[in-house]
């Protein structure tokens, strides 16, 4: 597949002046240098190696009984709701930001930037942490909810959701806002020019600007938030059908059962994988 | 134009870590025993380490800690090392099934506690005060060493008890006592001696019968058999046994 692409004649003579949209980006196609190949492949063996590792390591004939065991199911079951309700979250909170950090310029809108990305960088478990440092029964606003309104967070699935959104709603942001930068914001003025008003000009054509940044955002937030563990086990503990997903699960499971660990992650494979196969085209292309 | 930045960069990339391999190739006349130990071992070992090299100069102690069952993991897969510490000894059957584990011996037992913040809001002081309704209750889950004995201290007492964690680990239990977020939590003893500034310990009758043997090795494969024979010796001598004592630890 590579290497059909490096092959193809490059149509322009000059590479990427034109500036850094992603559609110049594939036009100004220059041959690649031949050094680059070894690193490259050696990269994607550093990818694929170990989960073939896994695929080659696993007792296949005990397979099926173990990824269907009830504390497989009960971990699976919890994990796809948990992550689906954390990229619901995502979209909800993190569409929106993404519009106000690419069209709204607030003030530091810099600094602004760089903190939202901050969990992509920061170990999950000292966001999870984080978390629990300001939800958690002595936390900086945790103490009045439980105070006020005796509401307790840390060890409940709602602390799992949290948590899977704090790691997972910088990708969407990224993406969407991505999105937003590209297009430009020349559809809008002209808009507003028209006589459009801002809700409408937002709901009429800054959110259609988004949708292509959307797949790739949500497919990247969902995938995030299913593979999440240190902030989970940090803020929401690990109990059976609560808040054990099913890589807290893997992690337990590798104590005791090596065998029903290296199921459980084939699992997860295959599910992470599905989704991002489902929307790869996208993912590659609007993630950056 | 990014092409050519990326060279140099990449050969710069592989310079330094070529220079890092070289580095380790002049340090190589030191001599090096890596010891495995179990996470709980940690502030024991450390103070083993620098007595082992005060001892034993130019012999640099590699301590990589970690859970048992993760150590032996690492053996069974072929993680070169000298000596094994384990905090159980099913964790160390794994390894002696592999035909790796030399002649264990049992140096150090340990045994739970219930671990409370020093001001105990949940007014803990027996097992079966830890069913009471109410209460934030944390305990390692069954997989795990600390988890098979809380299962074990709490079927003897007849005591039924609702978690609202299984940690997969006594660290991360503690962790939540310490945090304020549990109530009461099922630790061993030398945890609730680590972070004594924080937490308090209460004993309870059942959990003699629920001990922790530690069991200690040199491996078969050691590539430096003798230093580790000598750092086995040290565990198992009198200062291991004063630092085990220290720290909390039962010395057989």
């Amino acid at each position: 597949m590579a290497s059909a692409a490096s092959s193809t004649p490059d149509p322009s003579p000059t590479g990427g002046v034109s500036g850094r949209g992603g559609a110049d980006r594939h036009r100004a196609r220059t041959a690649l240098p031949a050094v680059l190949w070894l690193p490259a492949a050696l990269g994607f063996a550093l990818v694929i190696l170990p989960v073939l590792g896994l695929v080659l390591r696993a007792d296949w004939v005990r397979l099926p009984e173990l990824v269907t065991s009830d504390a497989a199911l009960t971990a699976l079951g919890l994990s796809l709701r948990t992550a689906a309700a954390s990229t619901l979250l995502s979209l909800l909170l993190g569409g929106p930001l993404a519009v106000v950090l690419a069209r709204g310029r607030p003030p530091g809108l810099r600094v602004l930037r760089s903190l939202v990305l901050l969990p992509l960088v920061l170990p999950p478990v000292v966001g999870g942490l984080a978390l629990l440092y300001l939800l958690g029964r002595a936390g900086l606003v945790g103490q009045y909810l439980d105070l006020l309104f005796g509401v307790r967070i840390p060890f409940t699935t709602t602390a799992v959701v949290l948590a899977q959104t704090f790691v997972a709603m910088p990708f969407l942001v990224v993406s969407l806002e991505g999105a937003l930068r590209t297009a430009g914001e020349r559809y809008e003025a002209v808009a507003a020019t028209l006589g459009a008003r801002p809700w409408t000009v937002f709901w009429r054509v800054t959110v259609p600007l988004l949708l292509p940044g959307l797949g790739s955002g949500v497919v990247l937030a969902f995938a995030r938030a299913l593979g999440e563990f240190g902030a989970t086990i940090a803020f929401a503990g690990s109990l059976a059908g609560r808040t054990r997903t099913l890589p807290l699960e893997i992690y337990l499971q590798r104590e005791s059962d090596v065998d029903g660990a290296v199921a459980l992650s084939l699992l997860l494979v295959a599910v992470a994988a599905a989704v991002v196969v489902l929307a790869r085209p996208r993912a590659v292309e609007g993630a950056r | 134009m990014r092409a050519r930045a990326l060279l140099p960069t990449l050969v710069a990339l592989v310079v330094a870590v070529a220079a890092c391999g070289s580095d380790a190739g002049r340090a190589a006349p030191r001599r090096t025993v890596t010891v495995l130990a179990a996470a709980s071992l940690t502030e024991v070992f450390g103070r083993l380490e620098q007595r082992f090299e005060a001892d034993h100069p130019g012999v640099d102690v590699r301590l990589s800690y970690g859970g048992s069952s993760d150590l032996a993991q690492q053996i069974v897969n072929g993680a070169p090392a000298d000596v094994f510490a384990a905090a159980n000894t099913a964790t160390m059957d794994t390894v002696a099934k592999a035909g790796l584990a030399g002649k264990p011996q049992v140096f150090a037992t340990n045994e739970l506690r219930i671990a409370v913040r020093e001001d105990n809001p949940g007014k803990v002081g027996s097992l079966a005060d830890l069913a009471r309704d109410g209460l934030v209750l944390v305990v390692c889950a069954p997989q795990v060493p600390c988890g098979a004995a809380t299962a074990k201290v709490t079927r003897d007492a007849g005591v039924r008890l609702r978690p609202s964690s299984e940690e997969p680990d006594v660290k991360s239990v503690l962790g939540k006592v310490v945090a304020g977020e549990a109530d009461a939590g099922l630790v061993y003893v030398t945890d609730v001696h680590a972070r004594k500034d924080k937490v308090r310990g209460i004993a309870f009758p059942e959990a003699a019968n629920a001990r922790n043997d530690y069991p200690i090795t040199v491996l078969d494969r050691a590539p430096e058999a003798d230093l580790a024979r000598q750092f086995v010796e040290l565990v198992r001598g009198q200062a291991g046994r004063e630092a085990l004592t220290a720290a909390g630890f039962q010395v057989p």
